[in-house]
């Protein structure tokens, strides 16, 4: 088992279409660096030149959001899923 | 209880115990009914605070026009508004919404322009900003930077809230305009700075998701992110069980958004119960009536979930 990350359509075409990927524990910087050996170009879309998370980029771990948990430190372990969206603003409920 | 004005109605909202739904003996778990206002959902109370607000500040004189983007349950609260304070009043709204909240829209007078559904509630913001900056004469409350969206919850719903429940350990809701979770999670941690105030987010469908690049990004002026101790992103399936379970067990018979809040309420608590327990309270935004056309309680479950993802749930 290794950790789990899903890929929205609009990162896709830096992961040649792939909709999930498989890559190994240690924290969401780590996975990121492993993401971006594979498919490069895809680290500037989610990180600032700064190396902090985009602002408009959410990442989750086990459907929680990475940056109430301990941001790019956040560790992964095996059968955890990553997933990488976009923020978006609802309107219903709140 | 008599009152003079529908208005006068509006929060005081029934703070009512689920003890079946509660993840465990140490936690006790409490919903928030918001569809007991009087058009059905939470946003009464903010209708009436932004309206209020602006007649305030001279900002709005009798039969003026009110612009504003929606989801729905926002528009029909301030059609309902608008119309007992003689003004005109035009929602912007996604095309998906669900037809019942056009119904109540039409029904209240409102008069409805839609952006492209794909967008979301995002095409509505952009599509309504484009309307008011080119007609001055019109009004737009914009909930999602309105400070008087924030100070209802702050002193309506949340000190409703501290005055029924004032050992309240948790927090839930849904994040939208995050005017709800602004302003309740200011007063809330201003009563107690160890009470957690969790987020509960939509997941869209990929559809939503795949048509937006990174620019389109849209984070509202009100919500401050450090307010939040977390946030959970919530499928439409899981919402749709808990939304069930809500009324099977319950018979709370609430909006799909309720389904989130309780279902991310599941793990606040039992995190909460690591830690001796306590009372947790979910804000449920509205009742179920506006969803029935889902058929969301109906149908079997996959059926269930391909219906509501076609009509913003959220």
């Amino acid at each position: 088992m290794a950790v789990q990350v899903r890929i929205p359509t609009m990162f896709r075409r830096y992961t040649d279409g792939e909709a999930t990927l498989q890559v190994e524990p240690g924290t969401i910087a780590d996975v990121i660096d492993q993401i971006e050996r594979r498919h490069p170009g895809i680290r500037q879309q989610l990180l600032t030149e700064q190396g902090e998370l985009h602002r408009f980029v959410n990442i989750y771990v086990n459907d929680e959001d990475a940056r109430y948990l301990d941001r790019l430190d956040t560790k992964v372990t095996d059968g955890d899923t990553v997933a990488l969206l976009p923020s978006v603003a609802g309107g219903g409920p709140s | 209880m008599r009152y003079g004005s529908v208005l006068d109605t509006i929060g005081n909202t029934p703070l009512v115990e689920v003890p079946r739904l509660s993840p465990d003996p140490s936690v006790r778990l409490w919903v928030k009914l918001e569809g007991q206002n009087p058009t059905g959902s939470v946003k009464d109370r903010i209708a009436l605070a932004m309206i209020e607000a602006a007649e305030a500040k001279g900002e709005l004189e009798a039969g003026q026009t009110i612009l504003e983007p929606t989801s729905g349950n926002t528009g029909i609260s301030l059609a309902m508004v608008a119309a007992l304070r003689g003004y005109r009043f035009t929602a912007v709204m996604p095309d998906n919404a669900s037809r019942e909240r056009v119904q109540l829209l039409r029904a209240y007078g409102a008069d409805i322009v839609f952006s492209e559904g794909a967008k979301g509630t995002n095409g509505s913001v952009a599509l309504a900003q484009k309307m008011a900056a080119e007609d001055d004469s019109v009004y737009m409350p914009f909930q999602y930077g309105n400070r008087a969206n924030l100070m209802a919850h702050y002193e309506g719903t949340a000190a409703e809230i501290i005055a029924d429940l004032p050992e309240i350990k948790a927090f839930v809701a849904g994040l939208g305009t995050g005017g709800t979770l602004m302003g309740n999670g200011l007063r809330l941690k201003e009563h107690d700075p160890a009470i957690k105030v969790v987020a509960a987010e939509p997941e869209l469908g990929e559809l939503v998701y795949g048509l937006r690049s990174l620019d389109e990004g849209y984070i509202p002026p009100l919500f401050d992110p450090d307010m939040l101790d977390g946030k959970v992103k919530v499928r439409a399936r899981e919402s749709i069980v808990w939304t069930r379970e809500l009324l099977r067990r319950e018979g709370i018979f609430a909006g799909i958004s309720a389904g989130a809040v309780v279902w991310v309420a599941q793990r606040v608590g039992r995190r909460l119960a690591r830690d001796g327990g306590g009372d947790v309270v979910c804000l449920l935004a509205d009742g179920g009536w506006k969803y029935l056309s889902t058929e969301a309680w109906t149908q079997d479950i996959d059926t269930a979930e391909a219906q509501v993802e076609e009509v913003l749930w959220w």
